[in-house]
């Protein structure tokens, strides 16, 4: 028998002989490989990189704790990620249609994109309104409009998703409303509500409250939603609008999970058994260009969240550790130069999420440079979720890159700097604190200024926009919204207050302020001011009145 | 170059949207290029903007808007300045501007629309000639 060879010597020798001879003659192409979250990288990974590595406290087996391998033991060998695209702009019917329209080709959940009024709470009529009517999202002003935007569709069947977070009471309420009207009980619906107001005042900019009444808020829906409709994820705990911001891998895992910490916090204040509710938060990252860096993100993630719930808050259910996520690739990747590359750049990062085991995706088309996608670029988008999932094989292994020196060796980093930024943000006193004193809001824009540097100096190539440039015709075929939208909605809202019960409103708006001036759940009173037709402006108006409004400084 | 006063710049968001990478990230960038840079933050009306934009009595006002409402909020910053006899403060746009609206900007006084991909460099040459000192 020979001796086995020493890794350690082994690699010396190498370096010495194999490699230097290499260098010698031709130098690589920079003196240090960096990740996007400055994490240097190696040459070639060994086992030495692993060396002591416990593979039952790091990795363990999926469906186990710390999930560093996934939620679920047979992952999409089971069933697919949800195909789930983000959209919705004009009105209800215009939404409507679309929602048919990707339902009809193979799509499995849906994901509702509201206008800026809607989800800054004001109506279409509102002065502040204008020109914002049925962009980047569908216009909602009272349940009518929810009404037809799923006319048709059984939410007993399908799982929805709504990007709403200052009013995701209100819009929760129209929800179950409409289900309602189907005969569809509230403990049989699926989905989930962004509900997470943090990162509106970090990056994304749709607060109305000042942060201590808007955790009130989200924590009403935690009960609400605990006792009545136990299967909705009541929160996305989000890293993505903040990697759209211009954070780095590491700072989206730490940003992100130190919210989801205030989150648990509040909840717990508010009196809540932590495995009560935390099998309901859900969470939503970014999938960015670095391939290999975004899939150990996202086990790093999985696996340092699992630890938090455990550790910190002392969690007895598996599934209250489960770190479940929804992706969407990464908007701030898109160039309007030479648009069809942008279809190779979303089905790169969709793979990488795929790689990194989400539970549900959302890949953005290639024309969101220049506009809301057209029904044809939408097309391609989920067509690319489908081939990956139907051709390449990659869905028929659990977890199929564990074990890889160098993708372990990153979860790893990724993991150990989060934790870093988080045991900071901790001695701040938390995320609400290191928010208002704008500690996030900095770093990010560091992290984006030297992103847009790095780009200028040539330092990052980004093909079609600094080398490999064409002479090129700009894209014209793009989605535009009719400026007729906003006067159709504002005749709508119109009529649909001559037809309502006016004095129900008022006395429903009336209960809802006691119940938001003293302690009660405000879920229960929105919903019967939704159903009186209630509407969107009107609703937050009484909570602006009561909570105040929160002004960036 | 001694004595000679800085070039005073506006970067305002009008309108709803809270997308405010670019804002931000041109300001730190037009700074750096040794400017005096005001922002307003998020959320503001274009009478805010034209009001700020003649009490910090900037040279040029650079808006910047995400959610497809340019077509009614990029002009009415241009009326608003009118209106305050400050016409002649020129303003610039980018963001998410589909190709075929940027002549009716332009038309209605708008002097430059930069798209995702303009770096900052471009900017600063843009802006230093159309300051007229």
């Amino acid at each position: 028998m020979k001796a086995r060879k020493d890794p350690k010597g082994e690699l010396k020798r190498w370096e010495e002989t194999i490699l230097t001879k290499v260098l010698d003659r031709f130098p690589e192409r920079r003196e240090t490989f960096k990740t996007t979250s400055d994490i240097e990288l190696k040459r070639v990974y060994t086992p030495l990189d692993l060396e002591g590595s416990d593979y039952f406290a790091q990795l363990g087996f999926p469906g186990e704790y710390p999930f560093t391998r996934g939620v679920q033991p047979t992952m999409y060998r089971g069933r697919f990620w949800t195909m789930r695209q983000y959209a919705g702009f004009a009105t209800g019917e215009e939404t409507n249609k679309r929602y048919r329209y990707l339902l009809d080709h193979g799509q499995t959940g849906l994901s509702m994109a509201f206008d800026l009024p809607t989800q800054i709470g004001y109506d279409s009529d509102h002065p502040l309104s204008v020109g914002e009517v049925g962009k980047v999202g569908v216009a909602i002003d009272t349940l009518a409009d929810m009404e037809t935007v799923f006319e048709g569709i059984p939410l007993e069947k399908v799982s929805s998703s709504m990007t709403i977070n200052s009013t995701a009471a209100i819009l929760l309420a129209m929800y179950i409303a409409v289900a309602e009207q189907q005969g569809v009980k509230p403990e049989s619906l699926r989905g989930t509500v962004q509900n997470e107001i943090l990162k509106e005042y970090v990056a994304r900019g749709t607060y109305i409250f000042p942060p201590q009444e808007s955790m009130r808020i989200v924590t009403d829906i935690f009960a609400f939603c605990k006792d009545h409709v136990p299967q909705w994820n009541t929160i996305s705990i989000s890293g993505y609008h903040m990697r759209e911001a211009g954070c780095t891998a590491v700072q989206e895992v730490a940003f992100t999970l130190a919210d989801g910490i205030a989150y648990v916090e509040a909840a717990i204040a508010a009196g809540m058994d932590v495995d009560s509710f935390a099998s309901r938060l859900s969470f939503f990252f970014g999938c960015h260009n670095d391939f290999l860096e975004e899939i150990a993100k996202f086990r790093a993630a999985r696996r340092l969240w699992a630890r938090i719930m455990r550790e910190r808050f002392g969690a007895k259910m598996d599934a209250s550790c489960m770190l479940r996520f929804h992706t969407q690739t990464a908007g701030c990747t898109l160039i309007p130069q030479q648009p069809d590359n942008n279809i190779i750049r979303v089905t790169l990062q969709a793979l990488s999420a795929v790689l990194g085991g989400t539970q549900s995706l959302h890949t953005n088309s290639r024309d969101e440079a220049y506009a809301t996608p057209t029904q044809d670029s939408v097309t391609i988008a989920l067509r690319t979720q489908q081939v990956i999932a139907n051709e390449t094989g990659v869905t028929d292994i659990v977890d199929p890159l564990a074990g890889s020196y160098a993708i372990e060796t990153l979860t790893d980093e990724i993991e150990a700097k989060a934790l870093e930024y988080i045991e900071k943000i901790d001695s701040m006193g938390g995320a609400v604190k290191a928010i208002e004193s704008g500690f996030m809001q900095n770093e990010i824009l560091n992290s984006a200024y030297a992103y847009q540097k790095a780009i200028e100096d040539k330092d990052l190539i980004i093909v079609g926009l600094n080398e490999f440039v064409a002479e090129e015709e700009p894209l014209r075929d793009i989605l535009k919204i009719d400026p007729e939208v906003e006067r159709y909605q504002k005749e709508k809202l119109a009529r649909i207050k001559k037809e309502r019960d006016s004095r129900q409103v008022k006395r429903d708006l009336e209960t809802l302020r006691e119940a938001a001036e003293g302690d009660g759940n405000i879920v229960p009173p929105v919903l019967d001011a939704v159903k009186a037709y209630a509407t969107v402006g009107e609703i937050s108006d009484v909570l602006r009145d009561v909570f105040g409004e929160y002004r960036e400084s | 170059m001694k004595g000679e006063r800085k070039i005073r710049v506006l970067v305002a968001k009008p309108g709803l949207d809270g997308h405010d990478r670019g804002a931000k990230v041109i300001s730190r960038g037009l700074r750096d290029a040794g400017m005096e840079v005001i922002y307003t933050g998020i959320r503001q009306t274009p009478e805010q903007i034209a009001a700020t934009a003649v009490q910090e009595g900037v040279d040029v006002v650079g808006l910047s808007c995400l959610s497809g409402a340019h077509n009614h909020l990029f002009p009415r910053v241009v009326e608003a300045l009118n209106e305050k006899k400050a016409g002649d403060i020129p303003v610039f746009g980018g963001g998410i501007i589909p190709v075929d609206d940027i002549p009716g900007l332009k038309k209605a006084g708008i002097r430059e629309i930069f798209q995702p991909g303009t770096t900052i460099r471009d900017i600063v040459q843009f802006i230093e000639k159309i300051v007229q000192r």
